[in-house]
C-alpha cells in the first residue's frame, strides 16, 4: 500500500462551495478592479507564467545556438540580445515576483487570519505597475531588443550600445516599484493585521520568510531605481556620474546595482524557502526542527544579504582588502543558508514521510538548492573566483539556486496550494512524472555547465571552441528535457480546473489556518475573525480539532 | 465608537449586527479604525524609508565625489547663490510649519482652518519651485548644466565671473580638476531635481487635498491621509535641509 496523506471528501457527494472568491463577482472588470488579494494572487500567476514562457522560449533560443561551437543559428548581436532579454524577463519579471506575488499575495492574509492584505488597492496597483513594465519589456522586444545583458553594465550601457537601453531601464524601474509596493504591503500586513493570538513564533515560517523578503524589497529595490535613472541620465544628457572622462567611476555603477541585485537574489529566493518549510513539514507530519532557528536565518540571510553585493567585483577592480571582507562576509551568508538546510533534513529525521507531487518538488528543492549554495562558496572565494568567473560555472552556480531551488520551490509551492487556490486537485501520478522530469532535465542542463566552467568555457558568447561541445550537446539535450518538465504542469493544471477531484478544505491534513477554511475561500476568506490558540505546525491540535468535528457531527 | 480590538474579537460571537456602528471610510478587512490609522501610518513610514533608500544612492556619490574632487565641489559650490537657497529654506520651513497646522487643524475638525493652511503650504511650495527656476535660469544661462555645452569658464578663469569671484576670490582650478565640476553640477541638478519632483508630486496632492477639503472631507475623524501627506511633506523638507547644507554650503564650516 502507498502510503499517502492525502484525504479527499466522498467525490459522489463532494460539491465546490458555491459562494467563493471566484464565484462571488462575475465579468471581467470585477477582476481587474478587484481589491481581493486571491484574485491579484490569480492575476499575477496568469501573467508571470506568461513571461516564464517568453523568458523560456529564448532560453530554448540560447541552448538551440549553443548546439554546435559555430554560430548558425543566428548573429553574434542578436545571441547577445536574446540572453538578455532572457535574463531580464526571467529575473525582473518572473524571479522576483513569483512567489511573493503569487502564493504569497494569496496566503499571507489566510494564514496570519486577516481578511485582506493592508492596502489592497496598493496591491492592485503593484498589478498594473508590473503590467505596465511587462508591456515595455515586450516592446523593447519587439522593437530591437537590448544586448548589455541583464546587468547594464556601465559604460557599455551608458556609451557604447545603439540599443533600446532606455525602455528597458524604464521596464526595470516599473517592475521594481511593484515589488517594493508589495513588500510595503506584506510588512504592513505581517505587522499590524494578524489575528488574536497569533503571536510573531505562532506564524507559519512561509511568513517569516516573505517578512524577511519583503525588507529587501522595501530597502534593496529604491538604490537600483536610482541607479537606472542614472544609467538613463547619463546616456541621454551625459550627466557624467559614471563617466571616466568626466570624472565620473563606473564602479559605482556596480556598487549601486550590485547593492539591489544581489539582496535580489534573496529577495528571490527566501520565498521559496518559504514554501519549503510548508511543504517539508506538512509531508513529514512534524513541525519544523528549529521553528525559531529557521525564522530567525530567513532574517539573518536578509540582513547579512545586504553586506555581500561586492564579491560580484572582484575582478572589477575593488580594492584588495574590500575583496578579503566581501570574501569573509560572503562565506557567513552561507551560516544561515546551512541552518535552513540542516533544519528541514532533521524535520525529516523520524518523520512519517509520504512523497506526494510538492515533496518531490521539495526533495528537489534541497538537492539543487545545496550544490548551488556550496558553489557559491566557490565564487565567494577570492582565489577561486578570479579562475571561474565570466564562465559557464558562474551561469551554472546560480540556474542552481535560481531555477534548481526557486523554480522546484514555486512548482511545490503551486502544487501544494493548488486545491486551495481552485477548490480541485491536481492529478497526482503525471505531476509526479513532471517532478521528476523537471529534475532530471535540470541536472542534465546545468551540470555539464560546471564542468565547462572549471575548464574556462566564457559565458555570453554565441560561439566556443570545438572541444567543449560535447558537454553543450548534453546541456541543450537536458534543456528539451526541462522544458517538458516545464510545459506538463502547464497542461495538467489546466485540465484540472475542470476535471480534477474535489479537493475539500484540508487535502494534507495541514496545520495552517489557509486549510481550515473552504477551498477556494470565501473573498473575506474567514466568516469569523479566527483566534490562534496553538503553536504553527501542532499536528496534535489538528488531530484534536478532528475528533471535535466528529463528535459534534455525531452529537 | 473606539472599540478596543481585543474586545471586538472576543465579542465577535455575535456576529455581523455590530457592522452598523462602523464609521464610513473604515475598509471592510479591517477590525477597527485605529487598526486602519496604525497600518496606514506605517505603510507611510516604511515607504519612507524607501525614499531614503533612493536619496541614498544619490548621496553615496555626492560623499565618494565630493572626497575626490574637492577643489571642484567647493568652486561648483560658489556658483550657487547662497541667498536664494537660505531663502528657500526658510520657505520650505514654513510650509512644513503650515502643514503641521493642516494636520492639527484636520484633528480637531476644523474645516476651514484646515483649508487655509494646506493653500499656504501649497502657495509656499510654489514660490520654492519659482525660486528654484530662477537659480536654474542663471546655470543656464552660464552652461553650467552637464551636458554637451557645459562650459569650464568660470573655474578655469574665475576673473571673468566677476560677481562670484568679488565674494569668492577663487583662484583658477587646473583644467583636469575644473572639468570635474561637471560632475558637481550633474550632482547637484540630479539632487535637486529629484526632490523637486517630490515638491510638484507634493503639490499635486495638495491641490487635491485642497478640494476635497473645502467639501469637508478630512475633518469628521477620518484624518489619516492629511497626516500621511504631512509625513511626506516633512520628509521632502528634510531632504533639502541636507541638500541645502551638502550643496550650498561646502566651503562654509
Amino acid at each position: 500500500m502507498s502510503a499517502t496523506i492525502v484525504s479527499l471528501p466522498d467525490q459522489s457527494t463532494a460539491r465546490i462551495p458555491k459562494v467563493n472568491y471566484l464565484t462571488k463577482e462575475n465579468g471581467i472588470l470585477s477582476w481587474l478592479l478587484t481589491g481581493d488579494h486571491k484574485r491579484i494572487a490569480i492575476l499575477y500567476l496568469i501573467s508571470l507564467s506568461f513571461f516564464f514562457f517568453i523568458g523560456g522560449a529564448l532560453a530554448g533560443l540560447i541552448r538551440l545556438e549553443l548546439l554546435t561551437p559555430q554560430t548558425d543559428l543566428m548573429a553574434t548581436d542578436t545571441y547577445n540580445k536574446v540572453f538578455t532579454m532572457h535574463g531580464v524577463i526571467m529575473i525582473f519579471f518572473f524571479l522576483v515576483p513569483s512567489v511573493p506575488a503569487t502564493l504569497g499575495n494569496f496566503l499571507i492574509p489566510l494564514m496570519i487570519g486577516a481578511k485582506d492584505l493592508a492596502l489592497p488597492k496598493i496591491n492592485l496597483l503593484s498589478w498594473y505597475l508590473y503590467i505596465a513594465g511587462g508591456i515595455l519589456a515586450i516592446y523593447t522586444m519587439a522593437a530591437g531588443g537590448v544586448d548589455t545583458g541583464w546587468t547594464f553594465t556601465t559604460p557599455l550601457s551608458t556609451h557604447y550600445v545603439n540599443t533600446n537601453v532606455l525602455t528597458t531601464g524604464l521596464a526595470v524601474f516599473i517592475a521594481g516599484f511593484s515589488s517594493i509596493f508589495t513588500g510595503l504591503n506584506f510588512i504592513v500586513t505581517i505587522h499590524k493585521m494578524r489575528c488574536p493570538g497569533m503571536t510573531w513564533f505562532r506564524l507559519p515560517l512561509f511568513v517569516w520568510a516573505h517578512y524577511a523578503a519583503s525588507i529587501l524589497m522595501v530597502l534593496a529595490t529604491p538604490v537600483v531605481a536610482i541607479a537606472i535613472v542614472l544609467v538613463a541620465l547619463e546616456r541621454t544628457i551625459g550627466i557624467g556620474v559614471f563617466d571616466p572622462a568626466k570624472g565620473g567611476d563606473p564602479i559605482l555603477f556596480q556598487h549601486l546595482f550590485w547593492f539591489y541585485s544581489h539582496p535580489a537574489v534573496y529577495i528571490m529566493i527566501l520565498p521559496g524557502m518559504g514554501v519549503i518549510s510548508e511543504t517539508i513539514s506538512t509531508f513529514s507530519r512534524k513541525r519544523v526542527f528549529g521553528y525559531t532557528a529557521v525564522a530567525f536565518s530567513s532574517v539573518a540571510i536578509a540582513v547579512f544579504g545586504f553586506f555581500v553585493w561586492a564579491h560580484h567585483m572582484f575582478i572589477m577592480g575593488i580594492s584588495n582588502y574590500a575583496v578579503l571582507v566581501f570574501s569573509l562576509l560572503t562565506m557567513l551568508v552561507a551560516v544561515p543558508s546551512a541552518i535552513k538546510i540542516f533544519n528541514w533534513t532533521f524535520t525529516l529525521y523520524k518523520g512519517s514521510i509520504t512523497f506526494e507531487t510538492p515533496m518531490l518538488y521539495t526533495f528537489g528543492f534541497m538537492g539543487l538548492f545545496t550544490i548551488g549554495g556550496l558553489t557559491g562558496v566557490f565564487l565567494g572565494t577570492s582565489g577561486t573566483d578570479i579562475h571561474l568567473t565570466e564562465t559557464y560555472f558562474i551561469v551554472a552556480h546560480f540556474h542552481f539556486v535560481m531555477v534548481g531551488g526557486m523554480l522546484m520551490a514555486f512548482l511545490a509551492g503551486i502544487h501544494f496550494w493548488w486545491p486551495k487556490m481552485t477548490g480541485r486537485m491536481y492529478p497526482e501520478k503525471i505531476s509526479q512524472l513532471a517532478a521528476v522530469v523537471t529534475f532530471i532535465g535540470f541536472n542534465f542542463t546545468f551540470f555539464p555547465q560546471f564542468i565547462l566552467g572549471t575548464l574556462g568555457m566564457p559565458r555570453r558568447y554565441a560561439s566556443y571552441p570545438p572541444e567543449f561541445q560535447v558537454l553543450n550537446v548534453f546541456s541543450t539535450a537536458g534543456a528539451t528535457i526541462l522544458g517538458v518538465g516545464y510545459l506538463l504542469p502547464v497542461l495538467y493544471l489546466t485540465w484540472s480546473l475542470k476535471y480534477g477531484a474535489i479537493a475539500g478544505n484540508n487535502p494534507w491534513q495541514a496545520t495552517g489556518l489557509e486549510w481550515q477554511v473552504q477551498s477556494p475561500p470565501l473573498t473575506e476568506n474567514f466568516t469569523r475573525t479566527p483566534i490562534m490558540d496553538h503553536e504553527a505546525y501542532d499536528y496534535e491540535w489538528l488531530e484534536r480539532q478532528k475528533e471535535k468535528e466528529v463528535t459534534t457531527s455525531a452529537g | 465608537m473606539p472599540d478596543s480590538t481585543a474586545i471586538a474579537h472576543g465579542a465577535h460571537e455575535t456576529g455581523s449586527n455590530t457592522h452598523d456602528e462602523h464609521p464610513p471610510y473604515l475598509r471592510h478587512h479591517f477590525e477597527s479604525t485605529e487598526q486602519q490609522a496604525d497600518a496606514a501610518g506605517f505603510a507611510m513610514w516604511l515607504f519612507l524609508l524607501t525614499e531614503v533608500m533612493f536619496f541614498g544612492g544619490l548621496f553615496t556619490a555626492y560623499l565618494i565625489y565630493r572626497n575626490w574632487y574637492y577643489p571642484a565641489f567647493v568652486s561648483g559650490s560658489h556658483q550657487l547663490n547662497v541667498v536664494w537657497g537660505t531663502l528657500n529654506t526658510l520657505v520650505l520651513i514654513i510650509s512644513s510649519f503650515t502643514m503641521a497646522m493642516g494636520v492639527w487643524c484636520a484633528e480637531t475638525g476644523r474645516r476651514r482652518g484646515l483649508v487655509l493652511s494646506l493653500s499656504l503650504t501649497l502657495i509656499l511650495g510654489l514660490g520654492f519651485l519659482g525660486i528654484k527656476s530662477i537659480e536654474y535660469a542663471e546655470k543656464i544661462e552660464k552652461h553650467h548644466v552637464p551636458g554637451f555645452h557645459y562650459s569650464l569658464q568660470s573655474f578655469l578663469d574665475p576673473q571673468s565671473d566677476r560677481a562670484v569671484f568679488s565674494e569668492y576670490h577663487d583662484k583658477p582650478l587646473m583644467l583636469d580638476m575644473a572639468r570635474h565640476t561637471e560632475v558637481y553640477f550633474s550632482l547637484y541638478f540630479l539632487m535637486t531635481g529629484m526632490h523637486a519632483l517630490h515638491m510638484i508630486i507634493g503639490i499635486g496632492i495638495l491641490g487635491f487635498m485642497i478640494f476635497r477639503a473645502r467639501a469637508g472631507a478630512y475633518t469628521s475623524g477620518h484624518v489619516t491621509f492629511v497626516e500621511n501627506f504631512g509625513l511626506y511633506w516633512h520628509f521632502v523638507d528634510i531632504i533639502w535641509i541636507y541638500l541645502f547644507a551638502l550643496l550650498y554650503l561646502i566651503s562654509r564650516h
